[in-house]
């Protein structure tokens, strides 16, 4: 069973970023010179790694970059990576939505994919007809819908409106029908992004079900990306971690998934700029030193929650005209924002910004028993409000985590008990408490 | 070893930067047969959902556009079409160009239209504007119908008109339609992806085309009056398949053999042309559109 039944040799897709004009029609004309000349084509040699935070150079980016991969027939193979890694750009050539600028892909099987599901339906034909047109535009025949016919009608769960235009339908309904066409589909190799989150709890676990029957039961080679770190753990053994359109990682889902995070939650605790023309900002301000640090002034990564948490942020403020604030915002490990804060509620903040050029030095304290366990990230910026503009931002500059150590004699809020202790910040709240005999 | 044993071309296929010049892959096409019906018949069904008169509107087109032409043309600018009454001449003119037109239009926004659904799932693209192609044979089917309607009644009305034995290759001449209206349209929806120009052009140039088609005129008068510039409408492949038409059903005006043949050659230059612009644009169009 080791045959490979897909290779992925040398790929790269390069895009030109923004809009199309007369720009365009030049670097057409001049490519196709080049072509007619039999020379190599002029705009295949620029192009920027495809980083979507930074500024680049060129118009053009690749977003991927000699990607090579082989698959063995019966292989689950998940794909991970943050947004715009190049995971969908990937998936896109696989099934022929668009082609590669340069290398090639080869199979040994049918490819189909599903990108998303309900492609082509139409809000005016029935719930039936829509199967048989879904199921065609998939790749299927007549007679191959036709015999699974009842089967896709039962997992779906949408007999009753078999026979009504896909517009009464609800918008849940909708996706157990496209869904339900997909599933049962029968190519050699399945390319699937993201589809598992739709439709409700029961219908996910029911599709994720489904998955499993295809990869495991039924022997089908499957190509799965997803964000979803428990269903790539589920369902895949192998993974590759895409990042800016390379691939960084290739082998056991498990180290995959782990790469994956730290590559997103590295350890970001102290970062200095020393040159003034390197360090990020503006003819306003520009950033001179970030960290975490603890109670004793030292940069630090692992807090427990009965400590005090510092974030220091030192800044050149060039601003005369308006005053300077840092801001920081701190996430947590599902992206949520917690809270932001402002270096303008320091009480002294009018007195120092008094119109000339300094180096700001700021620490914010975020205080113990107030954040829950868990990894955090920090967003740190320079900014002036009234008229509001911002000088730096850097998203996840820091990071720390928190964790509840039980360290005897210190005040908590879960004091000893065990499990996990719900809500998404912990703060230790005043109690008061009378007793009536 | 075993590598060497699998590695060679045991490939089902291949994806690479770019397709052949020149690949029709019928083979894939015919695979997808099933999608090619379903879409004429969503088309069929879906396009006069939620109108009163429905299918009517295949008719009522058809017969206002030929009763405004026979009076203009007939009435006021007094072209003379022969012993046919005016309103059957270009009723049958109509009823041709209708088609072409439908074709051409239909097929040349392909790519802008489908690229929702282009942009998520593969199929052989060319399915999109066949499907219009046949989904228009239907309605130039019922037009035709309305043509013979009209026909019978002239006939009892006592008029001497007869169609001519060439009837027998109206199959043909409406190939040849589709395959031109096809080819055109390819090529425009390719060149639409990325310059959306000629989606303007279409829209009027599709009428300009209509009046140097001969299609409420005989080609016979064409070279009286127009002297110098008659080429414009010798040279213009519709022109003859038009009055080809009328010749065929009404048995009027003369059959051009050598118009025809142009026609024919044409239409085959034009559709190679326009598949192979098609083959290049159809894999990354959804990069630009």
């Amino acid at each position: 069973m080791s045959e490979i039944i897909l290779k992925i040799e040398n790929l790269s897709k390069q895009y030109r970023l923004g809009t199309v004009g007369t720009g365009t029609l030049s670097h057409d004309l001049n490519r196709w010179w080049h072509k007619v000349r039999g020379k190599e084509d002029p705009f295949l040699k620029i192009g920027d790694v495809n980083n979507r935070a930074t500024k680049g150079t060129s118009e053009y980016v690749w977003a991927l970059k000699d990607i090579n991969i082989e698959v063995k027939k019966g292989e689950v193979l998940g794909i991970i990576g943050k947004n715009g890694a190049g995971k969908s750009t990937l998936l896109k050539i696989l099934s022929k939505v668009t082609g590669p600028t340069t290398g090639s892909i080869k199979s040994r099987g049918r490819i189909a994919s599903l990108l998303e599901v309900g492609t082509g339906f139409h809000p005016e034909l029935t719930g039936r007809e829509n199967i048989f047109l879904n199921g065609a535009i998939l790749g299927m025949t007549k007679t191959e819908i036709n015999a699974k016919y009842d089967e896709i009608v039962e997992f779906s769960g949408c007999e009753r409106y078999i026979d009504t235009p896909v517009k009464r339908y609800s918008s849940g309904m909708r996706v157990r029908l496209a869904f339900a066409v997909a599933a049962f589909l029968e190519p050699d190799i399945l390319v699937i992004d993201e589809v598992l989150a739709v439709g409700d709890a029961e219908f996910q676990k029911k599709a994720i079900g489904k998955m499993q029957d295809i990869s495991k039961g039924e022997g089908r080679t499957v190509l799965f990306v997803s964000h979803n770190m428990d269903a790539i753990l589920k369902l895949t053994t192998r993974a590759i971690v895409l990042e800016n359109g390379k691939v960084v990682f290739t082998g056991s889902t498990d180290e995959a998934v782990k790469n994956y995070i730290s590559l997103k939650n590295s350890i970001k605790i102290n970062k200095n700029w020393d040159a003034i023309n390197e360090a990020p900002g503006n003819l306003f301000a520009r950033l001179k030193k970030i960290s975490v640090l603890n109670n004793a002034n030292i940069p630090n990564y692992d807090f427990d929650v009965s400590e005090d948490i510092f974030i220091l942020i030192d800044y050149w403020d060039f601003n005369i005209e308006n005053k300077n604030t840092a801001i920081i915002q701190v996430f947590n490990e599902y992206d949520v924002l917690l809270f932001s804060s402002n270096e303008f509620n320091s009480p002294i903040w009018e007195t120092i910004h008094n119109g000339n050029k300094a180096v700001i030095k700021t620490k914010c304290k975020i205080p113990s028993n107030f954040l829950t366990e868990g990894k955090y990230s920090v967003l740190v910026a320079i900014g002036n409000y009234n008229p509001n503009r911002i000088h730096i931002k850097i998203e996840n500059a820091l990071t720390f985590s928190v964790r509840d150590n039980f360290i005897e004699g210190v005040e908590t809020v879960k004091k000893n008990i065990g499990g996990n202790w719900p809500g998404i910040i912990r703060p230790l709240l005043k109690w008061e408490i009378t007793k009536e005999i | 070893m075993k590598e060497q044993i699998t590695e060679p071309n045991d490939w089902l296929f291949e994806i690479t930067p770019k397709n052949k010049l020149l690949s029709l892959n019928l083979k894939e096409v015919w695979h997808y047969r099933d999608l090619l019906m379903l879409f004429v018949k969503r088309d069929v069904i879906t396009v006069y959902k939620q109108t009163i008169l429905g299918p009517l509107w295949y008719l009522i087109q058809p017969l206002f556009t030929s009763i405004i032409f026979t009076i203009i043309f007939n009435n006021i600018a007094g072209i003379k079409t022969g012993g046919i009454p005016p309103f059957l001449f270009n009723l049958a003119g109509v009823t041709s160009w209708n088609y072409f037109r439908e074709c051409l239009t239909s097929t040349s926004d392909t790519f802008k239209k489908n690229a929702g659904i282009f942009g998520k799932v593969y199929f052989p693209r060319i399915i999109m504007p066949l499907s219009n192609v046949i989904s228009n044979l239907l309605k130039f089917g019922i037009q035709l119908l309305i043509f013979i309607g009209f026909y019978i009644y002239f006939i009892f009305k006592g008029l001497a008109i007869y169609p001519n034995i060439s009837i027998l290759f109206l199959p043909v001449l409406v190939i040849i339609m589709a395959l031109l209206g096809l080819g055109l349209g390819m090529i425009i929806s390719s060149m639409v992806t990325k310059y959306r120009d000629l989606s303007f052009l279409v829209t009027f140039g599709v009428q300009l085309l209509m009046y140097v088609s001969a299609v409420m005129y005989p080609m016979s008068i064409v070279k009286e009056k127009l002297g110098n510039i008659s080429w414009i409408v010798e040279y213009n492949p519709m022109a003859h398949i038009i009055e080809t038409s009328r010749y065929m059903l009404l048995n009027e005006g003369e059959l051009n053999i050598k118009g025809i043949l142009f026609s024919i050659v044409f239409t085959i230059f034009i559709f190679l042309i326009g598949l192979v612009i098609f083959n290049k644009t159809e894999k990354s169009f959804i990069d630009t559109v």
